[in-house]
């Protein structure tokens, strides 16, 4: 139970960002939540097809998957395969400009999943493979119209 | 690899922390922490006593696949007030995801992890080893429920309808993967791995599974939760080739690209192609719809491609089956006899030619898909397509519904709509939900009445502790427990 105590507050004070100096000791988890504190956040925003915006923070690295699985965000069936390209629920459609502005173009893997995708456009991605970084922040992604799958 | 949310913010949990007159409370009303999320309270309702009503609302969903939990996850976010009894023929949930992806995709099961969230709502109950059409009967499920909702899959095959069918070492590829993913119905399928040629007949993922599988190093399936006997049967295989026949061309071919790219690159396992069957493709391809594209290029670049190894993956194309031949004198399987189709690339259609080929071999699966039926005579049922239809009360959602075709993703999407649907009636108010009904206790009068031994949630959670305990000890993420009367003994109340 002690343990599982100090995880929550460890978790709370991710999230919230206060009370650092006052937890010190112990547990080897909370030494990485100060590690990760330290690292920068970018905003992204998420566009449902009807127009309704989703803000959100995540840290730089953060896959878009990890910014809606960390806030919970309500996108329905998102993630399915939480990260490992078996799924295209994941599925966004970037601004050209940002499209371009992404460090990586899509691995094989990332394109025979895309291939799948219901509603691709030429700068659809898969979320679980955009990390969050300072040249990407602020940015907005469209969520496509139906998330679905068409291996039928 | 997925992070869990801080459910509680600090000031909420110091607060539990701090009136253990409240956790006392608390723990009787609401029993599984985590499920809080989902409950009908906020932090701000508990200055008030939590008091747990039953709901009024009461929904029985028949079959523990993605349609079923999808399903319920949907109505448990959208509709408050609502209880659901889920019952499964098996002792275990999961339906396909734990007895039809293969062994050596865990990824795709990942899916679990949002079906156990759903499952652990405190108004969800598991009830396994309850079988609609044998231990209940779907008018009583009617009479108990508000909704009755059915999403049992499809549990047949569709047959070729062709001559020597039914010769030994003919197996279905359902039938297969039952065996090699333990379903219990299966596990004592014989299965003769003693000839070096396997033919699979049809060209869709399940038939790139079989093969996968028949073809793997056996390095690569020991890591896996495939059962012991098949893995046992496997390494001792003699298969070296095997042949994925279809009556179409290349451009129709019906497997996915993910999972072609897996057999090339599959250690010690050629994929050759007959170039032939691409002549005339070269001009087609390049205008083909994205998807179609990249499959034809990957199997364009496959049959020209130097490869290295001793066992051989066959895709053949225009290869309609008409005739399995057995021997005249033990009956097995000896070959079987196609006739050679022509295609006209640009509009899809293949055509007989007349001419004929014998293909020998010791095996045949056949992988011409699944086939829904009804299983209690009165389900509103389409027998032509196999599938259930609508009526006032009754639900159906994934392959029982849409038919045996599609992804745990394209089941999903029907399970939201469908359920989308029933929401709708309770609010246009169409279906009714006002009087009362008692639920799964008059279930449980036919359950005792008959001896049958369910198997709730807790009681899955057992069995898996202990199939995953028994995996750990020779190195597999589960062992994968395939008798019946065993899981009973184990997880049975
Ligand atoms: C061999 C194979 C491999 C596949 N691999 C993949 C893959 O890699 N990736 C992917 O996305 N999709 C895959 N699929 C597709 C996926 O499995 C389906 O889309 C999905 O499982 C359909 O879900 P469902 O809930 O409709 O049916 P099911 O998953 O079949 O669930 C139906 C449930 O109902 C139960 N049931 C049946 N009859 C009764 C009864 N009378 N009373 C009570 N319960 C009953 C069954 O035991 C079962 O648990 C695969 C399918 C197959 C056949
Ligand atoms: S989460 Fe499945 S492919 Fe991205």
């Amino acid at each position: 139970m002690a343990l599982r105590t100090l995880c929550y507050i460890g978790r709370a004070i991710e999230s919230t960002k206060i009370g650092l100096h006052t937890v010190q000791t112990g547990a080897r988890s909370l030494s990485t939540s100060i590690r990760v504190l330290n690292k920068p956040e970018y905003s992204v925003t998420f566009v449902r097809p009807d127009g309704e915006k989703i803000k959100a923070k995540g840290k730089e690295g953060d896959t878009l998957l990890d910014v809606v699985v960390n806030h919970d965000l309500d996108i329905d069936g998102y993630g399915a395969c939480e990260g490992t390209l078996t799924c295209s629920t994941c599925h966004v459609i970037l601004k050209p400009d940002d499209f371009a502005k992404l460090p990586d173009k899509p691995s094989e893997e990332e394109n025979d999943m895309l291939d799948l995708a219901y509603g691709l456009t030429d700068t659809s991605r898969l979320g679980c493979q955009i990390q969050l970084s300072k040249q990407l922040d602020g940015l907005e992604v469209q969520l496509p119209a139906t998330i679905n799958d068409a291996r039928s | 690899m997925r992070k869990q949310n801080p459910d509680f913010p600090l000031s909420f949990f110091k607060s539990v922390q701090e009136s253990s007159h409240f956790t006392t409370m608390w723990k009787r009303s609401c029993s599984f922490l985590p499920s809080l999320k989902h409950s009908q309270f906020t932090a701000s309702h508990f200055s008030c006593t939590p008091v747990h009503f039953e709901p009024t609302k009461k929904i029985c969903i028949i079959g523990s696949g993605p349609a079923g939990f999808y399903f319920a996850q949907n109505l448990f976010k959208k509709v408050p007030d609502i209880s659901i009894d889920m019952l499964e023929k098996l002792p275990v949930p999961y339906g396909l995801v734990r007895y039809g992806v293969a062994p050596d995709h865990p990824e795709v099961k990942n899916v679990i992890n949002t079906f156990e969230k759903v499952a652990s709502n405190k108004n969800f109950k598991f009830h396994g080893n309850v079988t609609l059409g044998r231990d209940v009967k779907f008018s009583e499920l009617r009479q108990a429920y508000h909704a009755v909702v059915l999403t049992y899959g499809c549990n047949e095959d569709r047959e070729l309808g062709i001559p020597g069918e039914n010769l030994p070492n003919v197996i279905s590829a359902r039938k297969f993967v039952g065996w090699y993913n333990g379903l219990p119905e299966d596990k004592d399928l014989e299965v003769d791995l003693s000839s070096e040629t396997v033919v699979v007949l049809g060209q869709g993922n399940v038939a790139v599974d079989v093969s996968r599988i028949l073809l793997s190093p056996i390095d690569l399936l020991k890591v896996t939760d495939i059962t012991e006997y098949s893995l046992q049967a496997l390494s001792q295989s003699k298969v070296k080739t095997v042949y994925l026949i279809g009556r179409r061309g290349p451009l129709q071919a019906a497997f996915t690209i993910k999972e072609l790219r897996e057999m090339t690159k599959l250690p010690g396992v050629q994929t050759l192609l007959q170039k032939e069957h691409f002549a005339g493709t070269e001009n087609i391809i390049p205008n083909l719809p994205r998807a179609r594209k990249r499959l034809s290029e990957l199997l364009v670049t496959t049959a020209s491609k130097e490869q290295e190894g001793s066992r051989y993956f066959r895709p053949t194309f225009l290869h309609k089956p008409v005739e399995i031949l057995g021997s005249s004198e033990s009956g097995v399987v000896q070959g079987v006899k196609f006739e050679i189709n022509d295609i006209d690339h640009e509009k899809g259609i293949a055509r007989g030619t007349g001419k004929y080929e014998v293909n020998e071999c010791g095996l045949v699966l056949r992988s011409i898909g699944y086939k829904g039926t009804s299983v209690d005579s009165d389900i509103p049922f389409d027998s032509n397509r196999g599938v259930v239809v609508h009526e006032n009360g009754v639900y159906s959602a994934g392959w029982i519904h849409t038919g045996p075709t599609g992804v745990i993703l394209s089941t999903m999407s029907d399970a939201y709509d469908q359920s989308n649907r029933l929401i709708e009636d309770i609010n246009k108010k169409t279906l009714n939900v006002t009087n009362s009904k008692p639920g799964f206790s008059a279930i449980e009068n036919t359950l005792n009445s008959k001896s049958v031994v369910t198997v709730n949630f807790e009681g899955w959670k057992k069995i898996d502790k202990i199939e995953v305990e028994r995996g750990a000890a020779v190195g597999k993420p589960r062992e994968k427990i395939v008798d019946v009367a065993e899981m009973l003994r184990i997880g049975g109340s």
